[in-house]
């Protein structure tokens, strides 16, 4: 029973890493219906963001986290500017094609850091090793971050897409973009801050999964395990993106304790290719049928 | 400027549409044939690269670019070409066979994986493949007894008709040949009503629907032949390097073979080839670059993937049909010099066009 929990316990952690990818992924294909390839290494970025703002530059943990959340955003919002806008209103396949390459990119870039690229670093974050006790149970401090940080940051959104005026544009923008325009909403506006919100939020991940996997240049292939977690919560849903990322946490974790060597690794593709195949349109995903 | 009067149907899907296109792929032919004598070694290797990867391009070709479902885990039909055709192959299967064998699993493969790609579309059936690439590269590690799991497996050198065929000049022809094979099924599937249907089917699928097509029925085919060219190519790569293990047919190499149709044209059969000379010669220009630059850079080991990702930013950005498009952008400027006018080939924008159903 303590196992389960304990299973339990690291895969919600986990799971709240591929949620918060996963929303990246979902704002971006709501406000501008592209896929970004690039979340994953977006993440990797912000946590080399935070690291060189504690180790280079010496500020305090919450400092640089703050900076490298406003560091990100702003680069979410010069990455839509230069080379997605261009292209907007081609083929979706050329977005991602173009996303796959900023992701290249960024690795290519971070690598060529002298001493710092093709190392593995860890972030000294204040709760580093600290563990709690609950009962019998265990809980990592790191672990219990993620989860808190997750929560906090959901009904943030959620806040901000129900209450505020931002919030409002951007599901107007995202539910029919012409229609939006129309109304007076500064569209393409609005989308190079979704980019900026959807980078934002990625480099939170990177800093909460810096602890447990340390900071270097590949921690970004994680985002490859958040297409599952999108794509079982139904693409085109924020909520659905959370609860996905916990399924596959959830699995992932059962299936590393439980089923032989491999499954691990495998488990989220294949609950997503059975979700495919039984419900296409995810847990939350709208059921939509074209008119001609 | 040439204009061909048009008089019949058969001329107008004529493989050739004119003298000049016999005489100028008669001369690639005629040099492609030579090369064995004309190339060192080392140039020869990379031209029987050049033709392999070429191979799985015109299959990945005619998923992405003729029928537009796009696969971001083709490495793994690569992957079921190359571990069947190195079993076959040590078990003392003949070449011919082996590769048929080869071709044949990785279109059943193609099949199962069409599947699924059946109900969805889009973003979604990228991430069908995603998916299906990373539990068959797994699939290849874990299963030792018979792919030899992670430390790989040797593969013998092909045996064909009782001839030694692994000497670089001999599996360069074969190579050769089975892409020149590869290229004329294309292409006459092109010409086809199985290959109109596909580019029916990319360009509308509600009104390649409504004419009639049978979607499930030409997506799946069209998944079984992209799958079945991927393992000829995979067979082929298997016995080029002697030497195969999984992480030669993970993510990056199903990314790099999408590099590779994007960035030769999509919806070309030049494109597949082109791409395929991007692939094989990339690595070397860098390389070579590597001495010019700064060690800080030059040294980088990510200085290969930010080559790849600009040139592939640069591509979709500037120049969506890859490479063929330029040089038909070239071809059509000498033709009608002094006549090009810029916007001859611009792109329309289309805001309104939305994949989500609504």
């Amino acid at each position: 029973m303590l196992q389960i929990l304990q299973l339990l316990l690291s895969g919600i952690a986990q799971g709240c890493i591929y949620g918060l990818i996963a929303l990246g992924f979902v704002l971006i294909y709501k406000a501008t219906e592209t896929v970004s390839f690039a979340q994953g290494e977006l993440m990797m970025l912000g946590a080399f963001c935070a690291f060189a703002g504690m180790s280079l530059v010496g500020l305090p943990f919450w400092l640089a986290a703050l900076l490298a959340i406003v560091a990100m955003a702003a680069f979410g919002v010069l990455l839509e500017l230069v080379v997605i806008r261009p292209i907007l209103g081609q083929p979706q396949f050329s977005i991602v094609m173009l996303t796959i390459g900023i992701a290249y990119v960024a690795r290519g870039l971070i690598t060529m850091i002298p001493g710092i690229g093709t190392e593995t670093h860890a972030l000294a974050v204040p709760y580093k090793d600290e563990i709690w006790k609950l009962g019998a149970l265990v809980v990592n401090v790191e672990q219990a971050a993620i989860i808190g940080a997750t929560a906090v940051l959901c009904g943030l959104l959620y806040a901000m897409f129900r209450y505020s005026k931002l919030g409002i544009a951007m599901q107007a923008a995202s539910q029919n973009q012409l229609a939006a325009y129309y109304m007076g909403i500064p569209v393409k506006r609005l989308n190079g801050l979704v980019w900026g919100l959807a980078a934002a939020v990625a480099a939170i991940a990177g800093m909460l999964l810096a602890p447990i996997t340390f900071v270097h240049a590949n921690m970004g292939f994680i985002g490859l395990k958040a297409f599952p977690a999108a794509v079982v919560g139904g693409f085109g849903s924020l909520p659905g993106a959370i609860v996905g990322g916990l399924v596959i946490g959830i699995v992932e974790s059962f299936a590393g304790f439980y089923l032989p060597d491999g499954f691990k690794d495998t488990a989220p593709y294949i609950v997503v290719l059975v979700m495919l195949m039984v419900k296409p349109n995810g847990l939350f995903g709208e059921k939509l049928r074209k008119k001609v | 400027m040439r204009f061909i009067f048009k008089t019949s149907y058969a001329q107008d899907i004529a493989l050739a549409r004119h003298g000049g296109h016999v005489f100028w792929y008669g001369l690639l032919g005629a040099v492609l044939i030579a090369a064995p004598w004309l190339l060192p070694e080392y140039w020869l290797a990379q031209l029987t690269f050049v033709l392999i990867y070429g191979i799985v391009g015109l299959g990945l070709m005619l998923l992405a670019g003729f029928t537009g479902q796009f696969s971001i885990g083709h490495a793994a039909f690569l992957g079921t070409g190359a571990y069947t055709q190195a079993v076959l192959a040590n078990a003392g299967v003949p070449f011919p066979i082996a590769l048929a064998a080869a071709a044949a699993l990785s279109a059943a493969v193609g099949v199962v994986v069409a599947l699924p790609a059946l109900r969805v579309k889009g973003i979604y059936l990228g991430i069908a493949t995603l998916a299906f690439g990373f539990i068959v590269e797994e699939v290849f590690a874990r299963w030792e007894r018979v792919t030899g799991g992670n430390s790989g497996l040797h593969v013998k050198s092909p045996k064909l008709f009782g001839l030694d065929i692994s000497s670089s000049e001999s599996f360069y022809i074969v190579c050769l040949l089975i892409a020149v094979l590869s290229t004329f099924a294309i292409l006459n599937l092109l010409r086809s009503p199985t290959g109109r249907a596909f580019v029916a089917i990319r360009d509308s699928e509600i009104s390649a629907q409504s004419m009639g097509i049978h979607l499930a029925r030409y997506k799946t085919l069209s998944f079984a032949i992209s799958a079945a060219l991927a393992g000829l190519g995979g067979a082929l790569y298997a016995h080029k390097l002697s030497f195969i293990s999984p992480d030669q047919f993970n993510i990056l190499q199903s990314i790099d073979l999408l590099l590779m149709v994007v960035i030769g044209g999509l919806g070309s059969v030049h494109g597949a080839f082109l791409g395929a000379i991007f692939l094989i010669a990339m690595p070397q220009l860098i390389a070579l670059g590597k001495d010019w630059l700064p060690p800080v850079i030059g040294q980088a080991p990510g200085l290969q993937g930010l080559v790849y990702g600009l040139v592939l930013i640069g591509f979709v950005l500037f120049e969506p049909l890859g490479l063929y498009g330029r040089w038909l952008k070239v071809r059509t400027y000498l033709q009608l010099f002094p006549f090009y006018r810029k916007g001859l080939f611009k792109r329309q924008k289309a805001f309104t066009k939305s994949d989500r159903l609504r």
